[in-house]
């Protein structure tokens, strides 16, 4: 479709201003996705700027993590195309998506539990490791340097979460919180344009929500890459995305900056109008 | 220091299993010259050597890959009588016993790779239960072609037939092959030596896998398909090197297997002894070398020491395997262990803790 | 007409493949485990028959009926000692366990009754149907199998869908910890799924010994793991797809030994399976399975 377009469509004017003028980082235009005779998801079009931290907000059951599957290709879209970084995804397996610049966490986190700390980060540097089954298997051409490389990035990834003390700690046995940032980590070393978070503050407390915060803005800054999040989280939600788009019943009903959000009538009728007192509540 | 720590335990791992297998050699091999071990004993050498090498290379597929296989003899039988044509092919020659040896394990693990191939290239996207049915249909394809199969060689070269030997139409020659007869006048060429070197190889070759960027992503499948996924690795190209890398080290298995009896038939490979492998990995521990390596080798010799107890011994056999399984499975046994430990630990409210913890998410 | 006659003979090796693929597949629809030991089950309820017609001189339905009491409780036995306690157990364990108690029970047969084959004689009573003048024989194995095959399709069908206990078989095989948060006894269920699988192994082993007269303790095994195959093929946890899976194998398996060759005739088996997993991964009547994400 429109592939060099530069200037998003007036609908979707919730990107900040220094992105305008780039590609965005992804696109989706008139997404949908139908099972058997349901339509799950419909007429799905936001534009991501490349260094912009997006929220994709909704009551339980509006589809947002079925967004989430389909921008990573684990459904295959119904109708519509995804642009990232102006290329069509279309016809690609999740995990050439994923080397085409999406990374993704899940909702129910998904660790290698088995596996160390370290390894589940060093596993997602897997594609900028270079080391051909040869080395793999004798421990020569090239083993040793690979190795090395793959082990400081995935402890400076570490570092950076503060992490590093856990490296050799099995992921499933780590606490909750710390495997949610595991996770991110773990996307985050296949040096991705974008990050999907899913739910990342689920079953956190209010200081550890606030150093997820804090996170989310230091991603975006350190490794200059764009974020969405799913979030139920009004209070996050509010603090740190530049635009939100509200999905209800599979379709956007609103899109914009968190004021325009906050005030919308549709949206508190949809949503924060049904859970204000439990949204609020719950944060005080 | 991280690096140290981490670094260190995979050392551990290679030297426990290296270790382990050098000094069983540096003692046998002596008492073995010496005439010092029981017949029955010596015969077993070489089989124990190649159950070894069968169940550390199932357990790439089982532990380290996570799918479980139910046709693992097929491999090897591919590979054991593979070699035994490859070294029919080199009768007249001059080489060493060794070298044909080392061309008949060769030409079995090729061979079994390329059954690998043929069969994961297909199926290697089914999941679970449904892959491991297909490996079990494998190895009983397998088994039922080669009892039909009629191989000979003479000086124009390799004759096949799957009716009779009749129709070879050997000049100077008898086949090789003979269907449900199997394979007769082997060389007895393997050695307990070449069996060590073998076991060798496939630690060599297992252990290094396990710790590179390919056996990582193998182990990041196995743990959780969806995020391996989601982090750009290419499943299936992953699951069926492994799968491959198994299905080799089987066909060199086989090929020396089969070299230590004078004539084998394709029975000898069938659904029991695929699982007889699996027994090893899982009693040996699913992901653990080391385990495998002292699995297999008590649970091989277990019927031979038990030998007393004559008819009684399989049922012995059985009822061990049925109560390992449940003492190391069982939750209520697991929560009994965890008590009696805890009597003798005084921070018994720290593991307790956690278990909670898990267990509530 | 021997195109019919291996139709028929197909049919009725199949109807047996069916009962057997019965059992494996409402086990594995209500366990979620593959039991292996389901093969010897048959090889016990056979050698109880044998028992009890040639020891006790008891008429073929008693021998049925008592084939059938003693598999019953052997199965309800096996599910309480060696599968209870792992069901929380990785489905790997279970299955080596499974193993063990199919090694466990043939080496008990082989210690009780030998490894030299009893002749087993048929407990069908009448006459082979001759039909065409003699040119298309049915035997009365045949009838009696295809017909107890049918009688048993029913009244299964009849009782996961009327019963009470059947309905919670149903219940736990979609979803067992839902259906024991509606007070549905898994435990019960489960005892009674055995059950009823191992009965009807009792059945699959009269029968096929009646049509192939040789009893060895190994004779479970190959049926065993071919109705075990058909369980897959017709989708497994499917009731419907058990009885199509058990009919079209022993269809495949008889026509490929009259048209291809007798000696690869498992391995076109085999490898028809392979072809169907790969064209349906879940069998034919099997449902996708969603996988949520």
């Amino acid at each position: 479709m429109s592939k060099d377009k530069m200037v998003p469509v007036p609908s979707n004017a919730i990107m900040p201003e220094r992105d305008i003028n780039k590609v965005p980082i992804l696109e989706t235009h008139h997404l949908g996705i139908d099972f058997g005779g349901l339509t799950a998801v419909d007429e799905f079009s936001i534009t991501v700027g490349r260094t912009e931290i997006a929220g994709l907000i909704g009551p339980n059951g509006a589809g947002k993590t079925t967004v989430f599957n389909l921008l990573t290709n684990v459904y295959q879209p119904t109708r519509g195309t995804i642009l990232l970084d102006g290329k069509s995804t279309a016809k690609k397996s999740t995990a050439q998506i994923n080397r085409m610049g999406i990374a993704r966490t899940f909702q129910n986190i998904r660790l290698f539990s088995n596996m160390s700390v370290i390894d589940n980060v060093r596993v997602g540097l897997h594609n900028s490791i270079n080391q051909p089954l040869a080395a793999s298997l004798t421990r020569l051409f090239g083993y040793r340097a690979s190795e090395r490389k793959s082990l400081d990035e995935a402890m400076e990834l570490l570092v950076f979460f503060h992490m590093d003390d856990m490296a050799n700690r099995q992921a499933g046995s780590l606490p909750y919180g710390a495997q949610r940032r595991l996770e991110i980590a773990r996307a985050l070393a296949t040096r991705p344009g974008i990050i999907l978070l899913d739910e990342p503050a689920a079953g956190m407390n209010p200081s550890e929500t606030v150093e997820l915060m804090e996170n989310i803005r230091r991603i975006r800054d350190s490794f200059n890459i764009a974020v969405l999040l799913i979030e139920h989280d009004m209070n996050l939600v509010m603090n740190i995305c530049e635009g939100i788009c509200v999905l209800d019943h599979g379709k956007v009903i609103a899109k914009g900056s968190p004021d325009e959000i906050r005030s919308n009538p549709k949206v508190i009728e949809a949503y924060l109008g049904k859970k204000k007192g439990g949204v609020e509540g719950g944060e005080e | 220091m991280e690096r140290i720590k981490n670094m260190s335990k995979f050392t551990r791992t290679n030297i426990e299993c290296y270790g382990m297998v050098l000094l069983a050699f540096v003692i046998l091999l002596p008492l073995q010259n010496a005439g010092l071990i029981s017949y029955s004993i010596a015969g077993q050498l070489v089989p124990i050597c190649t159950y070894i090498v069968m169940a550390v290379s199932l357990n790439l597929t089982v532990g380290f890959l996570g799918e479980l296989s139910l046709g693992h003899a097929g491999f090897m039988s591919v590979g054991a009588f593979s070699g035994v044509i490859a070294v029919a092919c080199l009768k007249g020659s001059a080489a060493p016993d060794w070298t044909k040896l080392l061309v008949a394990i060769i030409v079995g693990g090729i061979l079994a790779g390329v059954a690998g191939l043929i069969v994961g290239v297909p199926v290697i996207r089914l999941r679970g239960d449904y892959l491991a049915i297909v490996t079990l249909a494998f190895g009983e394809i397998i088994k039922n072609i080669i009892n039909c199969l009629y191989v000979g060689v003479d000086k124009n070269g390799l004759h096949f037939s799957m009716t009779s030997a009749d129709e070879l139409g050997l000049v100077d020659a008898s086949p090789v092959l003979k269907g449900p007869q199997g394979a007769t006048g082997i060389p007895k060429i393997s050695t307990f030596t070449s069996g060590v070197l073998l076991i060798l190889f496939t630690l060599f070759v297992v252990l290094n896998l396990i710790n590179s960027k390919t056996g990582r992503a193998v182990t990041a499948i196995r743990d959780n398909r969806i995020a391996a996924e989601s982090v750009g690795i290419n499943i299936t190209r992953y699951k069926l090197t492994a799968f491959v890398i198994s299905a080799i080290l089987a066909g060199m298995a086989g090929a020396l297997y089969a070299m230590n009896f004078s004539s084998i038939a394709a029975r000898k490979f069938d659904f029991n002894t695929s699982i007889l492998v699996l027994v090893f990995v899982v009693l040996g521990g699913m992901g653990n070398i080391p385990g495998t390596i002292i699995a297999t080798t008590l649970l091989y010799m277990l019927p031979e020491l038990l030998r007393q107890f004559a008819d009684y011994r399989m049922l012995i056999y059985a009822v061990v395997l049925i109560v390992v399984m449940i003492a190391t499975n069982s939750e209520r046994i697991k929560l009994f262990a965890d008590r009696i430990r805890s009597v003798f630990r005084r921070d018994d409210d720290v593991p307790d803790a956690a278990g909670k913890g898990g267990g509530a998410k | 007409m021997t195109f019919i006659s291996n139709l028929i003979n197909g049919i009725s090796l199949g109807s047996v493949y069916a009962i057997i693929a019965l059992g494996y597949t409402m086990v594995y629809g209500i366990a979620k485990m593959l039991n292996f030991a389901h093969g010897d089950v048959i090889m016990v309820g056979a050698y109880m028959a044998f028992c009890a017609m040639s020891y006790l001189s008891l008429p073929p339905i008693a021998a049925i009926l008592l084939a059938m009491v003693v598999c019953t409780v052997l199965g309800i036995v096996i599910e309480a000692l060696a599968y209870k306690p792992l069901r929380k157990a990785s489905s790997l364990a279970v299955l080596i366990t499974a193993i063990g108690v199919s090694y466990l029970l043939q080496n008990i047969a082989l210690l009780i009754w030998g490894s030299a084959p009893k002749s087993f004689n048929s407990v069908v009573g009448f006459d082979s149907i001759s039909l065409f003048d003699g040119r298309l024989i049915i035997t009365s194995e045949t009838v009696v199998t295809v017909i107890a095959c049918i009688v048993i399709m029913l009244g299964l069908t009849l009782f996961t869908k009327k019963t009470k206990i059947g309905k919670g078989m149903r219940a736990v095989s979609e979803d067992k910890d839902a259906a024991e948060l509606m007070g549905i006894n898994v435990n019960v269920t489960i005892s009674v799924t055995f059950a009823i699988g191992s009965a009807l192994a009792a059945i699959a082993g009269v029968l096929l010994c009646s049509a192939y007269p040789t009893l060895m303790p190994t004779t479970g095994s190959m049926p065993g793991i071919k109705a075990f195959t058909a369980a897959v093929f017709g989708g497994i946890g499917s009731i419907p797809g058990a009885m199509l899976g058990g009919i079209l194998l022993g269809l495949i398996e008889i026509f490929s030994k009259a048209y291809i060759s007798t000696a690869l005739s498992d391995a076109i088996v085999f490898a028809v399976l392979i072809v169907v997993l790969l064209v349906r991964p879940t069998g034919i009547l099997g449902k996708k399975i969603a996988e949520k994400v």
